[in-house]
């Protein structure tokens, strides 16, 4: 790989990540608030009523069983920050510099080194 | 509301020995994604797959409305397959999922082993074997590209909502209402899946327009064209 080469594939990955902490950060207010499938499902024939605990199901539907998550008030708890939905853009910038960071982290330690692999075949040894 | 947005299973929905069976389900799938994933991680690809898995986080907080007062977002099984491969995006989906469940209290913890056979193991696999079975066409064109990453995102959500079926048939806590849940949930997915196809092509076909040797499916589909490219 020539240096110009490798100077455009950097350019792409920035563009890639940078591309994903745009949506988490400001795309993600336009997120709509309705229940996801999985959960509209497993909250039919309950009706959910506000206490001052929380949210009550009320009836009989499949979420009746579920609890809280043990981590529910955690500081980032529902993308929040403190509870704080309207910084839910920071909470979801935060979430993808922690997913690329525990990504990276793993494949760039699995990852096959040196040259000779079948991919690097035509590197140029002690580059990197 | 407590969760405006909550996804994934929330604990207490399976019952506890349905919850163990799954986690080892999830436990033995990733070993041996972990094991495979090596194979398709050079200098190139890993930190690709990194970022892959950073696009996966952040588009599956986009819920997007599929009918009234039901919203779906990406699962990404199917787009990570064909970017970074079947076994890394295993892993991708996976760590997407630990990350939702440990920072932003997403997804129960004892139901992460069953969240991600679903969408991780499940979701990705079938993606992926779609997505292989339709190679020929994703290498011949542009159109065909979009159509192969169309089709196997709509049936990784499709698959990894029948995964939830079969957790719930085999160990449901509330014991009551499977058919029809089954139905329902089954239902909904499909129309998530034109979602999540939509999502998949246009991504697939942006990676693909300005880095073709990035995508996995490309890649194995003809390794040396791809290899001069990247020179």
């Amino acid at each position: 790989m020539t240096a110009v080469a490798r100077k455009r594939g950097a350019g792409f990955l920035v563009g890639f990540g940078l591309v994903a902490l745009l949506i988490a950060a400001a795309l993600s207010y336009f997120a709509d608030s309705d229940p996801d499938g999985l959960d509209a499902v497993t909250r039919q024939g309950c009706t959910a009523v506000e206490t001052e605990q929380g949210e009550r199901l009320d009836g009989h539907c499949i979420a009746q069983n579920g609890t809280d998550h043990p981590l529910a008030d955690g500081p980032l708890a529902d993308y929040t920050v403190g509870g704080d939905d309207r910084l839910t853009g920071v909470a979801g910038a935060i979430g993808v510099v922690a997913t690329l960071g525990a990504a990276g982290a793993l494949f760039w330690g699995l990852r096959r080194r040196g040259t000779g692999g079948q991919g690097e075949a035509g590197d140029t040894p002690g580059e990197d | 509301m407590t969760a405006t947005l909550a996804m994934h299973m929330s604990d207490g929905l399976l019952n506890a020995p349905t919850s163990l069976l799954f986690s080892g389900v999830a436990i033995a799938g990733v070993g041996l994604a972990l094991v495979r994933a090596r194979a398709d991680l050079d200098d190139r690809t890993a930190p690709m797959a990194g970022l892959v898995a950073a696009f996966v986080f952040a588009a599956q907080m986009i819920n997007f409305p599929v009918l009234p007062g039901v919203s779906g977002h990406l699962l990404g099984g199917a787009l990570a397959a064909i970017l970074a491969g079947p076994w890394v995006g295993a892993l991708c989906v996976s760590i997407v999922l630990v990350v939702q469940a440990l920072l932003f209290a997403d997804g129960g913890i004892t139901m992460l082993g069953a969240n991600i056979t679903n969408m991780a193991l499940i979701g990705t696999a079938t993606g992926y074997l779609v997505a292989l079975a339709l190679r020929r066409l994703a290498v011949r064109s542009r159109e065909g590209l979009l159509v192969t990453a169309f089709v196997a995102a709509f049936v990784n959500t499709v698959a990894a909502s029948c995964g939830f079926v079969l957790e719930y048939s085999i160990g449901g806590a509330a014991g009551y209402g499977t058919g029809t849940a089954a139905l329902a949930v089954i239902g909904v997915h499909c129309l998530i899946g034109i979602g999540e196809g939509v999502i998949t092509a246009a991504t697939v076909g942006a990676v693909a327009a300005a880095r073709p040797d990035l995508v996995h499916l490309l890649r194995t589909a003809r390794p040396r064209a791809v290899e001069e490219k990247a020179r």
